[in-house]
């Protein structure tokens, strides 16, 4: 569902452009808003959340399809852990489809996906490992790298069962919002892929901005 | 299949988990004894539990959302745990997840242990949590895992609708490992089952040892993919064990 937000990007609290490649881990405290743009069209966030409070309670894909009793994320969405407890909910969707099914590449999915001497390029599961790594405060680690959202993406499935990857329905400028239903560490890796047509082989920067809940309410 | 090549059998009650390693070459076959069953299931390589079960690069890979005959189930490492190389329910879900003491409450009321001995209403994921820390495992290694037998499809929309119709009496899949593989498993109620009571539906398990791999083989052959899957296979084989075979 296409909705657009209420808010001024003059008074968010927060902005950051995040490079293609790149990664981007912090905290969204209850309350505040968060959008994610899409700069340039067709894009990957692949985005993991984690409760700040107990980071071994994380976002589960399962629990969020299963519960809303479809597949893809928009508007209205409720971003589930895997205790079931509410973490966020999407309020501003321009775009209106988000995928949460194909989860995130890696150099080892790459070989099997594309072609074994792919298994050096950058891939997101290796962004998201690093960033584990350096922020291990955390004390999270490969075992908590699950099944994320892939914001921006389009993975229709068919009535027959089989999964198909579309071209994005973003565009330029197009962006995703959500609200914190708790203290949340947000771990984005801005997809690196280069081998999948959807973002015509072209990965791009994406912005993060996020508002406080003065703004928000 | 001739019942003599059966090495060992045994039948899991309905609402019950249980676990076992099974060495690469091994098939495990599962059989829906009265129809309607649900069986839950993870994998980890014994040896680095950190690999683990991937359902989003199962699916991806071969550009599927069911689970059928011909498919292989992948690890995160772009391995091959298993391949499904008999199947005659056509259809397995990997992405609904498992029933919860929540919603094992909410659907049909709790029954304890105290009140109901061993017909207590057990659920899906603290069968898994159960099994996993038999090897060490706890909550931060859970992933979404296989529901076999149960069905959900998906209309041009993305709504879900689970089919109570999907596995017959005596349907069955068969499990070929391509690995040696930690298999954790319960037979509690798909979290989507609309049963008026807690479906408690028995599954018969079967071991015997898997013809060898060819290169005409069904699943190494059923996309592109998979036989860039069985490579990785075989250097993880070469690396780990010194040979080939």
């Amino acid at each position: 569902m296409i909705r657009e937000s209420s808010l001024a990007l003059a008074d968010a609290v927060y902005r950051k452009t995040i490079a293609a490649g790149g990664y981007w881990m912090e905290h969204v405290k209850a309350g505040q808003t968060l959008r994610i743009i899409d700069l340039e069209g067709n894009q990957a966030a692949d985005t993991l959340f984690y409760s700040a409070a107990d980071p071994s309670e994380r976002y589960s894909a399962e629990n969020t399809i299963r519960e809303q009793g479809n597949i893809y994320l928009t508007v209205g969405s409720r971003l589930l852990s895997q205790d079931g407890n509410l973490m966020l909910e999407i309020t501003a969707d321009t775009v209106g489809r988000h995928d949460t099914l194909g989860g995130a590449c890696a150099t080892e999915s790459n070989t099997v996906r594309y072609a074994l001497e792919k298994k050096t390029m950058h891939a997101c599961r290796d962004s998201w490992l690093l960033a584990v790594a350096e922020n291990d405060h955390y004390g999270l680690g490969k075992r908590d790298i699950a099944h994320n959202i892939n914001f921006f993406m389009n993975v229709p499935v068919t009535p027959d069962g089989g999964l198909t990857f579309e071209d994005g329905l973003s565009a330029p400028g197009k962006y995703v919002e959500m609200r914190a239903a708790m203290d949340i560490i947000v771990l984005i890796s801005n997809c690196p892929q280069l081998n999948n047509p959807c973002n015509a082989f072209n990965p791009t920067p994406i912005e993060v901005v996020v508002w406080d809940e003065t703004q928000s309410s | 299949m001739r019942a003599q090549d059966i090495l060992y059998r045994d039948e899991l009650p309905g609402g019950k988990h249980w676990s076992m390693v099974l060495r690469r070459g091994l098939a495990l076959r599962l059989i829906d004894k009265d129809g309607g069953a649900n069986v839950g299931m993870l994998f980890y390589n014994p040896t680095n539990p950190l690999e683990r079960y991937n359902a989003p690069d199962t699916l991806k890979c071969q550009h599927c959302f069911k689970l059928t005959r011909g498919n292989c189930l992948y690890s995160d490492m772009g391995r091959i745990f298993c391949s499904i190389i008999e199947d005659s329910v056509g259809w397995h879900d990997t992405v609904c997840g498992s029933s919860t003491k929540a919603s094992i409450a909410a659907r049909w009321g709790l029954r304890d242990y105290q009140s109901a001995r061993n017909d207590w209403t057990q659920n899906g994921h603290d069968s898994f949590l159960v099994e996993a820390a038999k090897y060490g495992l706890g909550r931060r290694d859970l992933a979404a895992n296989v529901n076999w037998f149960s069905k959900v499809t998906v209309d041009g929309n993305g709504k879900l609708a689970f089919d109570p119709t999907n596995s017959r009496p005596g349907g069955k899949v068969t499990l070929r490992f391509e690995m040696d593989t930690l298999v954790l498993l319960h037979t509690c109620p798909h979290p989507l089952d609309p049963a008026a009571d807690y479906p408690r539906r028995p599954v018969i398990y079967e071991l015997f040892k898997a013809d060898p791999v060819t290169g005409d083989d069904l699943c190494r052959n059923f996309r592109p993919e998979n036989a860039r899957g069985f490579e990785n296979n075989r250097l993880y084989h070469l690396c780990s064990t010194g040979s080939e075979g």
